[in-house]
């Protein structure tokens, strides 16, 4: 792509061409104004697609045997430990770092930033397609993946936290279909529909606070029901479901970093001058408050081995890996913040954001796998499973890329250029004075 | 008491609380309702009387209908099977209800040995787990499975504290859960005991009435003091079980967790889950009054210059 742009190539931002004024078809918008073969052939050289091309040649035959032999085949899942990595890595892991939804969604819709717009949507975007993938992973290791339903239309199992975190995630992605759907609207050119969303945006923002708070609460609240089975330092009967809500806060906020800088790294040429020239100065705004829920959940850590006084613990060799934990995961980014926001390192405070996005990984996988059993022995998953939950990650990326090459996620949706139109569609509009031939005016976000 | 009204306010007003925020009609209300057992029974397993001679193991196969295992019921070399790096004893699974293990924690190196299976739990750990409902606690006692219903998230498995319930991970269409079933359908519904209970050549297992069998218990320890170690693991522990044990030796050396808690597993989610309902109620209007409070006085008055082009409509 970047050597496409040097040579003077435009990818489609706008409803028609500018140069010609003719309307991009839908074929032409999905291969983003190229031939089909100068799009094949730009897919060719692009190294990720190697990667992952030869990650999905092992990992889909994997992904199909699992469902024709069962879990069985592919997991080192026990009676023992019945959660391996598809639930530790993709819904434990997965979900918070999708916090960034209802984070930013809070913070442009309802407390009015409009400064932060520039980011607003991949943070939407980010957050919608990690609950998707989360879902994903959980069907791959539900026993009974198609009664998926079940807990919403067969049997309520109401008392149950897990039927919380099934209800709200359902209908906290349908919220985050719909606020992402905005923007592909725009794409689709279905104004209309677009209008429609725009109205319910503050009611969505309020149902995603809502749903995000109980259940990424609700995830931790999960591991009460295993007392006897997680370790201490990670258990905590009162604390557990602000921990996994708190960190959530940074987490989606830091994953927001790592996104949005990949995206300056790798997709420079879609972003627009908004995304551009704002990134920096959001980069450090997001990580003021990531800081913020940094000291906060250092301090509620401390505050809940106080709390159940396990202070002895920590002497031991999970009080060592706990404390590597912290230090890693949570002091590590709190240092490099401070010291990127107050001297406006922008690289440092992106490498702090990936150490944090790190250690939420850390954390949950601890939480869910490693401190879990810890009197009994250690379980290390079966290669096939880390194949496929490879496979899984490397999937979401490649949904992830092949949106933001397309909508108008981190570039904004152009406006016809009224004369252009007029010349495409050779009808006579008298809106003339809307617009100058030369002047693009874009439409609303 | 107060236990049945906590999980019914409990149930209740989750269910009021989901059926609030998703327009639904609340008839789940009372679809986890707790119905109390006050004639439920149980079965009294007296260590000190076990030879480990599996005849229970081999009634459980044989009346719940399970393959037959790789080493006959009258071979005692699977006493010495280890497993994970020679850290764990046998284990309940999909093909073995109950299971009877040896340890070397005798008097005299006498060894000892323990029977384990569903303890039939007051209030269960994996029935208030479970979204979707798959577990009953039956009047008599009973924690019974619907596979028909299950979704197989071994989400129970989790919560069991004594680490019962078995997955047949071997399954690819139809997996489920597995694991005693207090013999229910054939036995204990028609008042009858548990095929273990009548196989055991030992009395190790007495039936009876949950209330009764404490009574038997305690009334044992008495005539016999320097029998019993004194204490009846499963009278209280997470909330009581139906199924409880007299031991000979420390319990913890014959394989049980001695560190579980009194109350139920259920009571531990339940700070959080009480919570649901305030968010649910508050914060929408918290919420919303932030938004006003944040956007009076002319909407985007902090805009910067970059985003000032793209102005809503
Ligand atoms: S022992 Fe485990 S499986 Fe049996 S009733 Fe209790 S929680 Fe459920
Ligand atoms: S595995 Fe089945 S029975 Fe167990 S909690 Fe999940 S749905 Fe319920
Ligand atoms: S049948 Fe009775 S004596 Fe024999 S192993 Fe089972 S409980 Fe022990």
């Amino acid at each position: 792509m970047k050597s496409l742009v040097k040579t003077g190539y435009r990818p489609v931002d706008s409803v028609a061409d500018e140069g010609s004024g003719r309307r991009w078809s839908f074929l032409e918008k999905l291969l983003l104004g190229l031939t089909l073969r100068e799009y094949l052939r730009q897919a060719v050289r692009n190294p990720l697609n190697w990667i992952l091309g030869a990650l999905f040649a092992v990992g889909f035959p994997l992904i199909i045997y699992r469902f024709i032999f069962g879990l069985g085949v592919v997991t080192h899942s026990s009676n023992d430990y019945p959660w391996g990595l598809f639930l530790g890595f993709g819904l434990f892991v997965m979900v918070p770092l999708s916090a960034s939804g209802f984070l930013m969604g809070t913070t442009v819709e309802l407390f009015g930033r409009k400064d932060f717009k520039p980011i607003l949507r991949i943070a939407l975007l980010n957050g919608l397609l990690g609950y998707f993938f989360a879902v994903v992973y959980l069907l791959c290791d539900l026993g009974q993946p198609w009664r998926l339903p079940y807990p919403m239309v067969v049997a309520w199992g109401t008392a149950a936290v897990l039927f919380l975190v099934g209800w709200h995630v359902a209908t906290y992605l349908t919220v985050q279909i719909l606020e992402v759907s905005e923007a592909f609207f725009e794409w689709a050119q279905w104004p209309m529909a677009k209008q429609f969303i725009k109205k319910m945006t503050i009611g969505l923002t309020i149902a995603g606070i809502i749903l995000s708070t109980l259940h990424q609460g609700a995830l931790g609240a999960l591991f009460t029901y295993a007392p006897s089975k997680v370790h201490p330092l990670w258990y905590s009967q009162e604390f557990l479901w602000i921990f996994f809500f708190v960190s959530s806060i940074f987490g989606g906020l830091c994953m927001v970093i790592v996104v949005s800088s990949i995206v300056k790294k790798t997709m420079f040429w879609r972003a627009d001058e908004a995304f551009r020239e704002n990134l920096d100065r959001l980069t450090i705004g997001l990580a003021r408050g990531s800081s913020m829920a940094l000291i906060t959940y250092l301090t509620i850590k401390l505050l809940g081995i106080a709390h159940d006084n396990e202070w002895a613990y920590l002497a031991t060799g999970w009080g060592q890996w706990f404390s590597f934990e912290l230090l890693f995961g949570v002091i590590a980014p709190m240092v490099l913040f401070a010291y990127g926001i107050r001297n406006q390192r922008v690289g440092i405070v992106r490498f702090g954001a990936l150490i944090a996005v790190l250690g939420i990984a850390l954390n949950r996988l601890n939480t869910a796998i490693i401190a879990f059993n810890w009197n009994l022995y250690q379980e290390i998953p079966h290669i096939f499973e880390w194949i496929i939950a490879f496979t899984l990650f490397g999937l979401y990326i490649a949904t992830y890329r092949f949106i933001l090459y397309r909508l108008p996620i981190v570039y904004s949706w152009k406006k016809v250029p009224v004369e252009a139109y007029a010349k495409a569609t050779e009808k006579v509009h008298s809106h003339g004075a809307v617009a100058q031939p030369s002047t693009v005016s874009r439409e609303m976000r | 008491m107060s236990k049945m009204t906590r999980r019914k306010f409990l149930s209740v007003s989750l269910a009021g609380a989901a059926a609030g925020t998703f327009t639904l009609s609340g008839k789940a209300i009372g679809a986890a309702g707790f119905t109390g057992y006050p004639d439920g029974m149980g079965v009294l397993v007296d260590l000190t009387r076990c030879i480990g001679c599996r005849t229970c193991e081999a009634a459980c196969n044989e009346e719940q209908k399970l393959p037959a295992p790789a080493v006959p019921f009258d071979d005692h070399s699977v006493f010495d099977e280890l497993h994970h790096g020679g850290t764990q004893k046998r284990r309940t699974d999909e093909n073995a209800f109950t299971v009877v293990n040896r340890y070397e924690a005798g008097k005299e190196g006498q060894p000892a040995y323990r029977k384990i299976q569903c303890n039939h739990c007051n209030e269960p750990a994996c029935l208030t787990s479970c979204f979707v409902n798959a577990y009953t606690k039956t009047k008599e006692g009973a924690v019974i499975y619907n596979s028909k219903v299950c979704v197989g998230c071994r989400n129970c498995m989790v919560a069991c504290p004594f680490r019962i319930p078995a997955y047949s991970y071997s399954s690819a269409f139809n997996p489920v859960i597995r694991k005693c079933i207090f013999c229910y359908d054939t036995r204990l519904k028609f008042g009858r005991p548990p095929a273990c209970v009548e196989a055991c050549p030992q009395e190790v297992l007495t039936f009876g009435h949950r209330k009764n069998l404490i009574k038997v218990a305690y009334e044992r320890i008495r005539v016999n003091p320097g029998r019993y170690v004194g204490h009846l693991y499963g009278e209280n522990e997470v909330g009581g079980t139906s199924w409880m044990y007299l031991s000979g030796v420390p319990f913890e050396e014959v394989g049980f967790d001695t560190t579980l808690q009194k109350e139920p597993i259920l009571a531990n989610a339940q700070a959080f889950l009480s919570n649901v309902p305030m968010v649910l109620s508050i914060w929408p209007a918290l919420f919303l009054g932030f938004h006003r409070l944040a956007t009076r006085g002319g909407e985007g008055a902090e805009e910067k210059p970059a985003t000032e082009k793209r102005e809503d409509i």
